[in-house]
């Protein structure tokens, strides 16, 4: 077998899966079959590139060509021009908006210049089903190093040195909750790698774990090795099953290959790791309530202490860490606590994965160093908004986090500056919104998501969040008043400080921060009965502009419910109250005569 | 014990290590209100959920509220219950309680005795300021003993704790999430579609009108009202010592004879006493136990005078049913009797008589209406009603209790020995049981009749009694949970005993479902418990068999212990449940 | 199969990272000698394709670092294929042509190990990237 000259590696994450890349693999293999290059040419089904917006990706090595937008009827030309003949396809690269240049290589990309892949940096460039490309790149050494060279105390102290904190959201030094952890005498711990990830929009965690899965497990056993802990536990939410088959390969082979099982490295440390399934519920990334729901019993958080280092799994010490969080540890490990805390700012050491999504041009995985700005991620990374349209805000940290408005673009992503701003980290997930965007209809929509997810355990979540739900759909309804806004802060101020758990503590944020920073649209909702960015259906409120009116009729036409009267060539007018704000008449009027709200 | 430096409202103090904010508060003479909050750790039930959030105070430094109930103090730490944060807090929680609680105060079963009721009126809540949609679940009727309505649940939790935790029957959990949750069986199935046992331990910790006893009030004014029917009521011995407390009497006072003017005032035409049951039951139960040690028969030999243990070890343990005794419960003998001896003795037709008994019990209820025991419309008994029914009926006809003379219960089924009384309280029975096998396996006359080592209120105790040349192995539990770990010791083949006494509940019959509410006040059982003895005492005829009239009714009716008839009467099988 | 040793996961690992280099080298640009390889018909015709391979064979047996080997378009010699560009960083690129493959391992030895340019068969030695 003649080492290959080429690797054409396909986007193997979910989301180009949905678009027919694993399609384009077999027909890849089909083409260069055919024309009799299997020996040389190799297609390699990879992990998420991060530029999910331009997917499915295919990337040629060792060329360096990227390629965008690539569809299963593409492959006969790619490998007829480009793998046979040397000729770059060149409709099928990407083309800077602002320059209108085609990129042929990502370092040239501004959505790929200002990252730096720490917990991404195998997804894209191996199969995750090979643990053997894996440890091509330096997989398992740092394992190795680990149980042979160090004490478990050593390891501990380069994770705190790191600065690593927790990636989930809570920001709590890693370094430090192994600590503690190893700190409790029991005669059994475990560790378990929370890959519940429910923040609406957030695939983070899933891309790591469908396109580098080997790192977690890694990871996982360092955190065995570090604490005492011969069990590991996935902890992953059963609406990721390419993960999961991900994750069962990857246990398999390392179990085959030693690196998962009995006297790892022949020292006395044995380590072993199984799946659990969520089953559906938000709650449940909530670590204690997804160590009851691990153990059996219905996914409730309890108090806090005793905290799972102390009691967790079984009433026995306890590590829960995030999927990203243990992605950056074997890196830590082989390239030390210095390297990693080089990066980012003095708190936050490191990088954090976001996922962009909502009304920006370059929607995906991203990773950047903190203190990178928010400006930066949206405007140089993510393209800037889509249409040209004018920025209003970007939400972080899903549900439990709040609004950031142009004042505060340039603060750097750190876990403290975030917090200062009335936001936080949260898991990455970042949704960018603009002028069409209701902020009382954002807020009513996470409001839904909290109370629907509420376990309902604790009074001020469970009726809380439902009667603050009840009261922004009244506002969206129009049938809000003043004293509601009122209600609205005194209600979430009282939920966030007497909930049990984080669900509740954090679920009135979005609320209280839109409320501070966009108090003109709850206003606009309760006073005038009007939504400004044209959002609340219920309140939209179509018109037509009576001096562009020529009467063609066109809106009456399409009109569904027949709320436009006017004979042809006198001006047309909408009855207010019988408009069901569905569009139409402003798609078809060819003379902008119609105002949308 | 390391002691801490805390501070309560500017008062400083010291308490052990483990002490929550809770008790530190009681100790300087601060509440905190509580709902969910029931710690009977003598019972080893502690309902520690802090999910109700009324004892939310402020912790210095901490930028949540910390629920008082579970919290434990810190060296150091600095607390306020009484800052307008904590205040707002606490009834903010009570507020949304109530907003989703139907309204129906004046018709509820638990007006005037519901804790949401009383935190309402306490922290002087006038209005409802976050009012929307309340929950509509439908209310479970299914069963003769309890009734489960989830529209008035708050999610205290209590009833899951002692199901679960404490009786390990595993009926009541959570289901759903969020808005939508409410407490009921596994697939929503109906409360008499289960392994409920009906032991109304969650009735008797419910704090609002979510769990309360099937009402038979009516039945019996019905009844009384009827020229046609002949109503006789029996009373089991653990009403006398808490029907006081309805009435602002004191724990533990003795009643027996207001309790029998309260009856006649309802005019019954015939007022027993289940106690002369309870004799009964030990002439049987006796003799069975003794024939089956004298004649290798299956050991060790449960009682079965509690419905709701018998429930309990039909579906849990269905492959052991040789092992109970096969004595029906003293107020099943009773009504057997009524309808037979005392119908043939008064010249009356059965069918004309209605058999009422007051029992501390809801898994009574469902007793009486067993198939076995209802063969033929010929019911043993009629009509059940609890403690706290009784008090009810007592109050409606204007019975003014604590001014009653006494009073005495008609002779004929209405005397007992001391040894019928101790059967109201854990370790009573077999105690009794033990009185008159004592006398029967040696010949002798037994003088010291107070068994103390077969007394207490731990879960699971035990004592060997001499009894002659034999040592008999008692073992004793009450609490299902505690039954479950002997029995499980029986199937493993490792149980030490000869002779088990189970009572479902925690305490016996005094701790019943169906007793005047406890609110989690120990002291209340431990006096009820006293009070018990005390009568015991009082007797002149501590053991079962020299009861005269008992010895009556063998001569002119039974014939022997376990003869024929007896066992057509007062003997009972019992039927392998499924596990639900 | 079990990996006992730190030496044998190494061993494994220098052993895997051979087939998956090129995806490496292809990422850092500055440092990295490119062979551009010609492959229109004519180059193909002539057996740019077995050239490329003996390259990718060659550089692989020889474990040698920092190098990659792509294929290229047309690159307009058409009368001298296979045409092989070879970009050393730093220095101006060099177009061989009529490379067989016994030439291949000429100037992985002598013009990229000793940096001796192999005249004879030298088309350019100055001419801006193909690419």
């Amino acid at each position: 077998m003649t080492t290959q000259r080429t690797h054409i590696m396909v986007c193997g994450g979910t989301g180009c899966v949905s678009a027919d890349s694993l399609e384009i693999v077999e027909k890849f293999k089909g083409a260069l079959s055919d024309a009799g290059y299997s020996d040389e040419v190799g297609v390699i089904k990879t992990g998420c590139f991060g530029f999910c917006g331009q997917g499915p990706i295919v990337k040629i090595h060792p060329d360096n060509v990227f390629y965008v937008k690539v569809s299963p009827d593409d492959v006969a030309e790619i490998v007829g021009e480009h793998i046979i003949k040397g000729r770059t396809v060149q409709r099928l690269l990407y083309q800077e908006p602002e320059t209108q240049k085609k990129l042929p290589k990502h370092d040239e990309m501004s959505f790929y210049k200002k990252q730096y892949r720490i917990a991404l940096r195998n997804c894209g460039l191996i199969n995750p089903e090979d643990i053997n490309e894996y440890i091509a790149f330096n997989g398992y050494e740092a394992l190795g190093k680990a149980l042979t060279e160090y004490t478990p105390d050593k390891v501990i102290e380069i994770m705190k040195a790191s600065g690593l904190r927790g990636r989930g959201g809570g920001g709590f030094s890693t370094g430090l909750k192994w600590e503690l952890t190893r700190k409790t005498v029991s005669d059994q711990k475990y560790v378990i790698c929370n890959a519940d990830e429910g923040d609406p929009g957030a695939f983070m965690d899933r891309s790591i774990l469908e396109g580098d899965p080997h790192s977690v497990l890694e990871a996982m056993a360092l955190a065995g090795y570090a604490i005492g802990a011969q069990e590991g536990i996935i902890y992953i939410r059963a609406e990721y099953p390419l993960a999961i088959k991900r994750l069962e390969v990857a246990i398999a082979q390392a179990r085959e290959y030693g690196l998962l099982g009995k006297q790892i490295f022949e020292t006395n440390f044995s380590f072993d790791i199984k799946i659990k399934l969520g089953a559906g519920a938000f709650v449940c990334g909530e670590e204690t309530a997804l160590i009851h729901s691990v153990e059996g019993n219905r996914g409730e958080p309890t108090k806090k202490p005793p905290y799972p280092a102390v009691e967790g799994y079984n009433r026995k010490p306890t590590v829960v860490n995030n999927v990203e969080t243990l992605a950056n540890v074997a890196p830590i490990i082989l390239k030390g606590a210095e390297w990693f805390s080089s990066i980012g700012t003095e708190k936050s050491k490191g990088t954090k994965v976001f996922a962009l999504a909502g009304k920006v041009n370059n929607v995906g995985l991203v990773e950047v160093p903190m203190g990178t700005t928010l400006r930066e991620i949206i405007y140089d990374i993510g393209g800037g908004i889509i249409g040209g349209k004018k920025f209003k805000a970007v939400q972080t940290g899903g549900p439990s986090g709040g609004v950031i408005t142009t004042l505060d673009l340039d603060t750097p992503i750190d876990y403290e500056s975030l917090r200062a701003i009335g936001s936080m980290m949260g898991s990455g997930g970042m949704i960018v919104m603009d002028e069409d965007d209701c902020m009382v209809n954002i807020a009513k929509f996470y409001l839904e998501f909290t109370q629907d997810e509420s376990c309902g355990k604790c009074t001020p979540c469970r009726l809380g969040t439902k009667r603050m739900f009840e009261i922004l759909d009244k506002i969206t309804k129009g049938e809000g008043t003043m004293d509601d806004i009122t209600k609205l802060r005194t209600l979430g101020k009282t939920v966030k400080e007497s909930a049990l758990c984080g669900l509740g503590q954090t679920a009135p944020n979005p609320i209280l921060s839109t409320l501070e920073y966009f108090y003109d649209e709850y206003l606009a909702h309760i006073q005038d009965k009007r939504c400004p960015a044209g959002a609340c259906k219920a309140l939209a409120k179509y018109k037509i502009i009576e001096e562009k009116c020529i009467g063609c009729t066109a809106c009456a036409r399409v009109c569904p419910v027949s709320c436009i009267s006017g004979a042809p060539k006198q001006k047309h007018v909408i009855d207010e109250e019988k408009c069901i704000a569905c569009g139409a008449c402003y798609t078809a009027c060819k003379f902008q005569a119609v105002l949308r709200p | 014990m390391k002691m801490l430096s805390i501070r309560i409202n500017d008062i400083p103090l010291q308490v052990p290590e483990g002490t929550t904010i809770l008790d530190a508060a009681k100790a300087v003479n601060v509440k905190i209100p509580t709902l969910c909050h029931m710690n009977l750790k003598d019972f080893g039930i502690v309902n520690q959920s802090a999910s109700c959030r009324v004892c939310v105070v402020e912790v210095e430094g901490r930028a949540p509220l910390a629920p008082a109930c579970s919290e434990l103090c810190t060296d150091g730490m600095v607390i306020r219950t009484d800052n307008l944060r904590a205040i707002s807090a606490r009834r903010t929680a009570v507020e949304l309680l109530l907003s989703n609680h139907p309204f129906d105060c004046l018709l509820c079963p638990k007006n005037l005795e519901c804790e949401l009721q009383a935190l309402a009126q306490e922290l002087g809540i006038r209005e409802i300021r976050y009012a929307g949609e309340k929950m509509d679940h439908p209310k479970d009727t299914s069963s003769y003993a309890l009734v489960k309505d989830p529209n008035k649940c708050v999610m205290c939790r209590r009833c899951e704790t002692m199901c679960n935790t404490v009786q390990t029957c595993g009926i009541l959990s959570a289901v759903n999430r969020g808005f939508n949750v409410f407490v009921g069986p596994a697939f929503n199935l109906d409360m008499v579609d289960t392994s409920c046992t009906f032991c109304g331990q969650c009735v008797a910790v419910c704090p609002t009108a979510a769990l309360t006893e099937v009402n038979n009030t009516d039945k019996v004014w019905d009844h009384l009202a009827d020229p046609k029917k002949h109503v006789v009521v029996q009373v089991a011995p653990a009403v006398r010592v808490a029907i006081g407390e309805e009435f602002g009497m004191d724990p533990g006072t003795i009643t027996t004879g207001k309790l029998v003017s309260a009856l006649r005032a309802l005019h019954f035409d015939a007022i027993f006493d289940t106690d002369f049951g309870a004799d009964l039951t030990i002439m049987e139960e006796a003799s069975e136990l003794i024939h089956r040690i004298q004649n290798g028969g299956v050991l060790p030999m449960l009682t079965s005078c509690c419905p709701a243990w018998v429930k309990f070890f039909e579906h849990q343990f269905p492959d052991m049913l040789d092992i109970p005794s096969t004595c029906k419960s003293p107020q099943i003998m009773l009504g057997a009797i009524i309808k037979t001896y005392y119908a043939e003795k008064m010249g009356l037709k059965p069918e004309d008589i209605v058999v009422v008994s007051v029992m501390p019990c809801l898994a009574k209820k469902a007793e009486a209406a067993r198939p076995e025991l209802t063969k033929d419309d010929n019911n043993n008994v009629d009509i059940v009603i609890t403690t706290r029914e009784l008090a009810l009926m007592l109050k409606e006809a204007g019975v003014n209790f604590a001014g009653l003379p006494e009073s005495q219960f008609d002779h004929l089924l209405g005397e007992s020995t001391g040894a019928s009384v101790i059967f109201g309280t854990t370790g009573g029975v077999i105690e009794a049981a033990v009185r008159t096998a004592y006398d029967w396996i040696t010949g002798e006359t037994l003088e010291k009749v107070d068994f103390q080592q077969l007394r207490g209120l731990e879960g699971i105790r035990s004592a060997t009694v001499k009894v002659g040349d034999m040592n008999l192995r008692i073992g004793i539990a009450h609490g299902l949970g505690n039954a479950r770990k002997l029995l499980e010791d029986i199937r493993d083949g490792i149980s030490q005993f000869d002779a088990i006494e189970i009572m479902a509940c925690p305490g016996g019959c005094i701790g019943g479902g169906g007793q005047p509410y406890h609110h989690g006040d120990m002291d209340i059982i431990k006096k009820r418990q006293a009070a018990i003895y005390q009568e015991d005492r009082g007797k002149v005829l501590r053991k079962s068999h020299d009861n005269p009239y008992i010895k009556q009714l063998y001569d002119e009716y039974l014939g022997k212990p376990n003869s024929h008839k007896a066992h057509e009467l007062l003997h009972t099988h019992y039927i392998p449940k499924e596990k639900i | 199969m079990a990996v006992k040793t730190l030496e044998e996961l190494k061993r494994i690992r220098e052993e895997q990272i051979r087939k998956v280099k090129l995806r490496e080298s292809g990422e850092s640009d500055d440092q990295t000698i490119e062979i551009l390889v010609g492959m229109a018909t004519c180059g193909i015709a002539a057996g740019s394709r077995e050239v490329l391979n003996e390259f990718v064979a060659l550089i692989t047996q020889n474990g040698i670092e920092h190098i990659k080997v792509v294929q290229v378009g047309c690159m307009g010699y058409c009368h001298s294929e296979p045409t092989v560009q070879v970009n050393m960083p730093g220095h101006e690129p060099t177009i061989y042509g009529n490379v067989d493959k016994a030439f291949v391992s000429d100037i992985l030895e002598k013009h990229i190990k000793d940096g001796q340019i192999l005249d004879d068969h030298v088309l350019i030695k100055t001419y801006h990237s193909a690419l």
